[in-house]
């Protein structure tokens, strides 16, 4: 049967619909290990707050408080902290690039290249879903936290123009999240086992996405390296946002470059992909 | 026209190479030997609409390609082929709504969702249409008597109520073609009964093409009336279940209930002795040989009944590919 192109536009964003309320329906079938596991991602950041307590106590011992590292309070980096939370819990993607792999080396890829579906477009739509999941349960815990903490936000809220660009920052870094770990899990196609690719990855992400620390700590010229790299946008750019930290023509430069790397991301995604089917269907299968 | 038409199709992979202990295992780190297999070495074939054929074959004989190959997961090395007019491995949408793969325990079910929740993720993947999909499901789990399950997580279900929903879920969409990779494998003999009933209950009704590979005679005896048997890669033999007998068992046996007090005594000149369990006897015999045998019996012996039959299936087929492999001795 021939449809038009506005069925087939309508039909798309169904199926995508229907991959979204399934994978939800999925997630929620284990509630009780989901929900724990939600809220046992907060405990680090009481740790976190301490450890950061003890830097700024041993930089000055008699006021911690006034005490400074790269212009950064104590207050701001705990502040600071919390936001690259935020931003990782839009742009982290647990498990997906080993599952990816998986999918691969168990031959259930087969059933994407013999159904009508899109692989990568059914990974995206089933995360989105669980992201989704994720916030319901989370956003009672992130509210409290920020709640008790708000005194550590010393400048106060940022104006809608700033919130704009953090709220679509975080949409940005969700999807360069997933499409640079979606490029990892398709090395699979090339090696068996992707895990320690993986993890050098994370180690990498670790340090230089801001996780652990705001980037413009880092000694030069490790700063401006950094800058050119995708992965800060996973973390450590949307709470630089937030805080004022980057404005006017370079805000707006940086998120050109976000958006630019999305894209590129996405294209190598697909590209990887068409190339690891090739090798596929010519290999075994 | 035929709906399957498949030409001089080959597959060869390269494999690699590993051979035992750790030194060659490093040696592996650097420079690899491949080898290369042919699992398909020209099949050329045509299956007619409404066709059930099965493909027998041993163990790595090239059945689960040339299944891989018409689904389009796999590319061929060369040669042609066409299912409904499309090229598989070219993947067309539009061919993927027309037919279905079934591969023996490869879920294509949500494990940790009730069957309902796939079902009706397919009705939107293969854009079924909503009545379309409630007569063909209340149909399918009807015939499969699976109603009652459809709400339970398939993680919970036994390995023979999932591989219904499997077929159902193959099914849903109406394929005109459907491929079968071992549907029965690892099932109880009545589940495997049951599949059986519904795959040639489906078959009869819809006048679907299938195509099934099995190691289950049973299968195959109770559903092909076509059977292709392939081995070392190559089409051996199309034609009837029964003409595989005629044409590789060159030997009959002769079924012997002896009078009392009559002993086997002297039979074995007649043919190999298979079965001694007096008064019951069974003997084989060349073919040619069967009349001749039959009437020196009844002339020398008291016999109280007689009978002579084909050989199992079963014999004949292990033999036809234990006679293939023997012939071919450089492939394993």
């Amino acid at each position: 049967m021939q449809r038009s192109p506005q069925n087939e536009f309508l039909h798309a964003w169904a199926t995508r619909w229907m991959i979204v309320k399934t994978a939800l329906a999925e997630k929620l079938a284990y509630r009780g290990d989901f929900a724990l596991g939600t809220l046992m991602r907060f405990l680090p950041i009481i740790t976190q707050i301490f450890l950061w307590w003890a830097v700024f106590q041993s930089l000055s011992p008699e006021d911690p408080n006034a005490g400074r590292i790269s212009g950064y309070s104590f207050h701001d980096m705990v502040a600071y902290y919390l936001l690259t939370m935020v931003g990782r819990a839009f742009s982290s993607m647990p498990g997906l690039s080993s599952s990816i792999a998986k999918t691969i080396r168990d031959g259930e890829i087969k059933r994407y290249l013999v159904q009508p579906i899109d692989l990568l477009s059914f990974l995206l739509w089933s995360r989105v879903a669980h992201k989704l999941a994720y916030y319901v349960v989370a956003i009672g815990p992130f509210a409290l936290v920020f709640f008790l903490c708000r005194d550590y936000f010393t400048a106060g809220w940022p104006d809608a123009m700033t919130l704009a660009c953090f709220a679509a920052s975080l949409v940005l870094s969700f999807a360069l999240g997933f499409y640079l770990e979606a490029c990892l899990g398709l090395i699979g196609f090339w090696m068996l086992e992707v895990s320690s690719l993986l993890f050098v990855y994370m180690l990498l992400q670790f340090f230089l996405s801001g996780h652990m620390f705001p980037l413009d700590l880092l000694p030069a010229p490790f700063d401006t390296i950094v800058n050119y790299l995708p992965i800060k946008y996973l973390a450590y750019f949307p709470a630089a946002v937030f805080l004022g930290k980057i404005q006017g023509a370079a805000l707006a430069i940086d998120m050109a470059m976000l958006v630019f790397w999305v894209v590129l991301f996405y294209l190598l995604s697909r590209w990887i992909f068409a190339k690891g089917l090739v090798r596929y269907s010519g290999f075994g299968g | 026209m035929s709906i399957i038409q498949i030409d001089q199709l080959t597959k060869s992979y390269r494999v690699y190479q590993k051979k035992e202990g750790l030194a060659e295992s490093v040696r592996g780190l650097f420079r690899r030997e491949y080898k290369t297999v042919e699992a398909v070495r020209g099949i050329s074939l045509r299956v007619e609409p409404g066709e059930f054929v099965a493909f027998l074959g041993p163990n790595g004989a090239g059945k689960t390609t040339t299944l891989k190959l018409l689904s389009g997961v796999i590319y061929p090395t060369s040669g042609t082929a066409s299912v409904m007019g499309f090229v598989p491995w070219k993947r067309d949408m539009e061919y993927r709504r027309r037919f279905a793969l079934v591969m023996g325990q490869k879920n294509q079910l949500w494990w940790d969702l009730p069957a309902q929740e796939s079902f009706r993720l397919h009705q939107q993947i293969y854009s079924i249409d909503r009545s379309t999909f409630d007569a063909n499901l209340s149909e399918l789990t009807s015939l499969l008597d699976v109603q009652k399950l459809l709400g339970r997580p398939v993680r919970e279900l036994s390995l023979g109520e999932r591989m219904k929903m499997e077929l159902i879920a193959a099914l849903l969409h109406s394929p005109d073609v459907l491929f079968l990779d071992e549907p029965t494998i690892g099932l109880d003999v009545i589940a495997q009964r049951n599949i059986q009933q519904f795959l040639k209950h489906y078959q009869e009704k819809r006048q679907i093409t299938i195509l099934l590979t099995s190691h289950y005679m049973k299968d195959v005896s109770a559903l092909c009336q076509r059977v292709v048997v392939i081995a070392q890669g190559i089409l051996q033999y199309d034609g009837s279940l029964s003409g595989i007998v005629d044409s590789f068992s060159g030997s009959k046996v002769i079924q012997l209930q002896l009078g009392i007090d009559q002993s086997k005594v002297g039979l074995d000149r007649f043919g190999e002795l298979l079965k001694t369990d007096l008064p019951r006897v069974s003997i084989r015999v060349p073919r040619q040989n069967v009349s001749r045998v039959l009437a020196e019996i009844l002339n020398n012996y008291v016999v109280d009944d007689v009978a002579v039959e084909d050989p199992p299936l079963e014999d004949v087929i292990a033999s036809l590919f234990h006679s293939i492999s023997e012939s071919n001795p450089e492939s394993k």
